[in-house]
C-alpha cells in the first residue's frame, strides 16, 4: 500500500491516508535554518505549501512567520510524522512545538 | 499536470455528486469509504457542504446561496426552522446558544454542525422552499452578489436585482461552467454607491453609461485572499444589461479554459490578471469567448460611490431606516458579527411578514434588511424589543463590526474570531469614546489569510496572528488600518504586527486618541491613515492591556470546541451518527 498524502483547503492540513494529520496554526521551533536571522526560529505555520513523502518521513513546506523576527515565507522541508508500515498506513506525527531541522530536498508527493 | 482536487474532479463533480451525497446520507457516515473522505468532502462542497474542522468529523457547514442576498416571502422562516431542528451542535456557544443562522459577507446562509444524515431531509425543506445550496461553496459560480436594497433603492441606476437572478438561473447547475480550475465570485451593481463591492470580485458589473445608455462596465480579477490582494481591473468593456448574461458566460468559460488546473494556489483569475494584463484579458474575450463585439467601457459612476468609502458623505452601509422608490421603507438591522439566533430568526420572519412584504435582504456587511414596510407601520415595527438587539440605530463600533468564521469551526483559522469581536465591539462601546464626527468605523477581524471578513476594506483590520505573552504562545492580531472601498479603494496598511488578542481593544483606543488630537479639520481617519507613513503610524499608538478580558488567549485550535468545559482533542464526541452518538471504533 502506498502512502497517500496532500494538503487541502487551501493549505489548512495536511492529509495522510485520508486522515487529517497536521493543522496550520502550530508554532514549530526551526534550528540549522535559513527561513530568518533568529538561531531558533519560533515558527507559526499559516498554510501548507507543499507536501513530500521519503521514506518513511512525510514533510511539507508552511508558508508562515517567525514571530520573534516577523520574516515571513516559506519553510524548507519539515518532517512532520512518518509512516513506518506503508501497509498498515499508521501515522506517527512529530510534536511541533519540539525543535524541528528544515532540509532542502525530499520527494514530492505528486501534484497539489 | 493537474492538481490532485483537479483528478477527483474529473472523476465525479457537479450535479452528478447529489446522487452520491444522498446515498451515503441515506446509509450514514460509516459508508462513506475511508480511503475516499477527502475525495468526498472535496466535492461534496459544490452542494455547499464543508467538513468542520479536526476535532468535529462527521459535522459539515452548510451554506445557502440567495442572489443578491435576497429572501423571499417566508424563506427566513424556513431558514430559521432548519438552523434549529438541524444546526445544534454538542455544545452551546457561550455568546449565540445551541442554534443560529451566519450571514456572510457574501450575502448566503452558513449553518454549523450539519449531519450528512440529515441532508436529503433539509434538502427537501430548503428546496421546497425555493431555496439551494447549490454551488454555495467549490470550483464554480458562487453565490452572486450585488447591492443589497437592488429595486428598492433611490439611489440606483439600473435594478441590479433582475440581471443577478438571471445570472443566477443561467449558471447555476449549468454544466459548462460547474467545473471550473476554481471560485468564481460575481457581483453586479446597479447604484451609485458601490454596495455591490464590485472591486473585490473575479467579475464585476458596475454602472455606467455609453452614448445615453446605462449598462455596466466589467472588471476582472479582484480578491483577498492569502496575503496577495488585488482590486478588479477594467477591461475596458461596456455591456447594456441584456448582453450581461453573454459576457459572464464568455468571461467564465476564459477561466475555465485559462485558469491554472495544476497549482491551485495560482488558480484564482487574479493570478492570470497578473499574467496577462487588462488589454489581453480583454482581446482574448473578445477573439475566443463572445460572437458579437464589445463596446468599450462606458463613462462609470465611481466618483459618486460612498459605500465603505470612508467618509459620511451618504450611506456607507445599509444599517437603519431608508426610504424606497415605492414610498415604503426598508429598516436595516445590526446583526454583530453577522449571527442570529435561530429562535430569532425566526421571529423576524415573523415581524418581516407582519409589518413589511415578509422579504428580507442580506447584507455584504453580515447585516439583514426588512424591506417594504409602510410608512405607518415604520413606529411600530421599530419598537418591537427584537429590534434592541438587532438594531436599526447601532452604536458605530457594533454596526461596524465584521468577523468570519474562525477556530471555532474553519480548518483554516489561526484564531478564534467571532465571539472575541463581540467582546471588542462591546468593550469599545462601553469603554471609548468615539471622535466627533465619525459615525461609521469599520472593524473586520479574520482569523487568517483567507481574508473572509474581507479584513483589508475595513478603518482598522484585523488578522489572526500567534506571539508569546510571559514565554507563553497566545493568540494576536496583525493590525491594518485605513482600508476601504469607494471611488478610490484602498486596502489597509498592516502597521502593527503580532499584538495579543487581549491588548488590541488598548491598541484602537490609542489609535482613535490620536487620531482625535492630531487630525486636521475634516480629516477623516482614512485620510489621517493615507497622510502618514508607516513609521509615523506605529509611533501613534502602542498596544497595551486594558480592563478587557479575552477567554480565548490559548491555542483555541487546539481544541476540539474552543467554549467545551473540557476542550481537549480527546474529549471530542466526533465523528457522530445520525442521531449524534459517537461511533467508536472498531479496532
Amino acid at each position: 500500500m502506498t502512502t497517500d498524502v496532500h494538503q487541502l483547503d487551501d493549505g489548512a492540513w495536511i492529509s495522510v491516508n485520508d486522515s487529517r494529520e497536521i493543522n496550520v496554526s502550530d508554532l514549530w521551533l526551526l534550528a540549522r535554518h535559513e527561513f530568518c536571522d533568529c538561531e531558533m526560529a519560533d515558527f507559526l505555520a499559516e498554510g501548507v505549501v507543499e507536501v513530500g513523502v521519503d521514506h518513511p518521513d512525510i514533510a511539507a513546506r508552511f508558508a508562515g512567520r517567525c514571530i520573534h523576527c516577523g520574516t515571513e515565507g516559506i519553510t524548507d522541508w519539515l518532517t512532520v510524522g512518518r509512516v513506518i508500515d506503508p501497509d498498515d498506513g499508521q501515522f506517527y506525527g512529530v510534536v511541533p512545538e519540539s525543535v524541528h531541522v528544515p532540509r532542502k530536498r525530499t520527494r514530492l508527493a505528486g501534484p497539489e | 499536470m493537474p492538481s490532485k482536487v483537479e483528478n477527483w474532479k474529473s472523476e465525479v463533480y457537479g450535479n452528478e455528486i447529489r446522487e452520491h451525497l444522498m446515498e451515503f446520507a441515506e446509509e450514514g457516515w460509516d459508508a462513506i469509504p475511508e480511503d475516499e473522505h477527502d475525495a468526498w468532502f472535496e466535492r461534496f462542497k459544490w452542494w455547499g457542504l464543508y467538513h468542520q474542522r479536526s476535532g468535529q468529523e462527521s459535522y459539515f457547514m452548510m451554506r445557502i446561496g440567495t442572489p443578491n442576498g435576497v429572501i423571499e416571502p417566508d424563506q427566513l422562516e424556513v431558514i430559521g426552522e432548519v438552523a434549529k431542528e438541524y444546526a445544534t451542535g454538542p455544545v452551546d456557544n457561550p455568546e449565540f446558544g445551541e442554534a443560529y443562522c451566519d450571514w456572510t459577507t457574501r450575502q448566503s446562509i452558513q449553518l454549523h454542525w450539519i449531519k450528512l444524515e440529515d441532508v436529503p431531509d433539509i434538502f427537501e425543506k430548503l428546496e421546497s422552499n425555493g431555496l439551494s445550496t447549490q454551488q454555495a461553496c467549490g470550483d464554480s459560480w458562487r453565490n452572486i452578489v450585488g447591492c443589497p436594497v437592488a429595486g428598492k433603492d433611490k439611489h440606483e441606476h439600473i435594478d441590479a436585482w433582475p440581471i443577478a437572478e438571471d445570472l443566477n438561473e443561467t449558471f447555476k447547475g449549468n454544466d459548462d461552467y460547474a467545473n471550473l480550475p476554481r471560485k468564481w465570485k460575481v457581483s453586479v451593481t446597479g447604484c451609485d454607491q458601490g454596495c455591490g463591492q464590485g472591486d473585490i470580485n473575479d467579475l464585476a458589473f458596475e454602472p455606467a453609461e455609453k452614448n445615453g445608455e446605462l449598462g455596466f462596465n466589467i472588471r476582472v480579477g479582484g480578491g483577498l485572499s492569502r496575503k496577495e490582494p488585488r482590486f478588479a481591473r477594467d477591461i475596458d468593456v461596456w455591456v447594456p444589461p441584456e448582453q450581461a448574461s453573454d459576457v459572464a458566460a464568455g468571461m467564465s468559460a476564459l477561466f475555465r479554459e485559462y485558469g491554472d488546473r495544476d497549482d491551485r494556489f495560482n488558480a484564482r483569475i487574479k493570478f492570470l490578471m497578473d499574467e496577462w494584463g487588462p488589454e489581453k484579458m480583454r482581446r482574448v474575450l473578445q477573439e475566443e469567448f463572445v460572437d458579437f463585439e464589445l463596446p468599450t467601457a462606458g463613462e462609470d459612476m465611481r466618483d459618486q460611490y460612498t459605500y465603505n468609502a470612508g467618509h459620511d458623505d451618504g450611506h456607507g452601509d445599509h444599517v437603519g431606516v431608508h426610504e424606497q422608490p415605492d414610498g415604503n421603507y426598508y429598516v436595516g438591522l445590526d446583526v454583530l458579527v453577522g449571527r442570529m439566533g435561530a429562535e430569532d430568526t425566526i421571529e423576524l420572519a415573523e415581524l418581516a411578514d407582519e409589518y413589511g412584504s415578509g422579504e428580507v435582504r442580506l447584507t455584504q456587511r453580515q447585516n439583514i434588511i426588512v424591506t417594504d414596510v409602510a410608512e405607518e407601520a415604520l413606529d411600530e415595527f421599530l419598537s418591537e424589543p427584537l429590534l434592541e438587539d438587532y438594531s436599526p440605530d447601532p452604536h458605530p463600533f457594533m454596526r461596524g463590526s465584521i468577523a468570519c468564521t474562525g477556530s471555532e469551526y474553519c480548518s483554516l483559522s489561526i484564531t478564534e474570531t467571532k465571539n472575541r469581536q463581540v467582546r471588542y465591539a462591546r468593550w469599545l462601546k462601553n469603554n471609548v469614546e468615539l471622535p466627533a464626527g465619525v459615525e461609521d468605523f469599520h472593524i473586520h477581524l479574520s482569523g487568517c489569510t483567507a481574508s473572509c471578513a474581507q479584513p483589508q476594506i475595513a478603518d482598522v483590520s484585523l488578522r489572526g496572528m500567534k506571539t508569546r505573552k510571559d514565554g507563553e504562545p497566545v493568540e494576536a492580531f496583525d493590525i491594518g488600518l485605513g482600508g476601504g472601498l469607494g471611488e478610490d479603494p484602498h486596502f489597509a496598511d498592516w502597521v502593527e504586527m503580532r499584538v495579543a488578542a487581549d491588548e488590541v481593544p488598548g491598541y484602537i483606543e490609542n489609535m482613535l486618541s490620536a487620531y482625535e488630537q492630531r487630525r486636521a479639520d475634516g480629516e477623516t481617519f482614512r485620510e489621517f491613515v493615507a497622510a502618514r507613513d508607516e513609521d509615523e503610524l506605529q509611533a501613534l499608538a502602542d498596544a497595551e492591556e486594558t480592563s478587557y478580558e479575552d477567554p480565548y488567549m490559548h491555542n483555541t485550535k487546539m481544541t476540539w470546541y474552543p467554549y467545551a468545559d473540557k476542550d481537549d482533542m480527546s474529549a471530542s464526541p466526533a465523528p457522530t451518527d445520525g442521531s449524534g452518538q459517537p461511533i467508536t471504533s472498531d479496532d
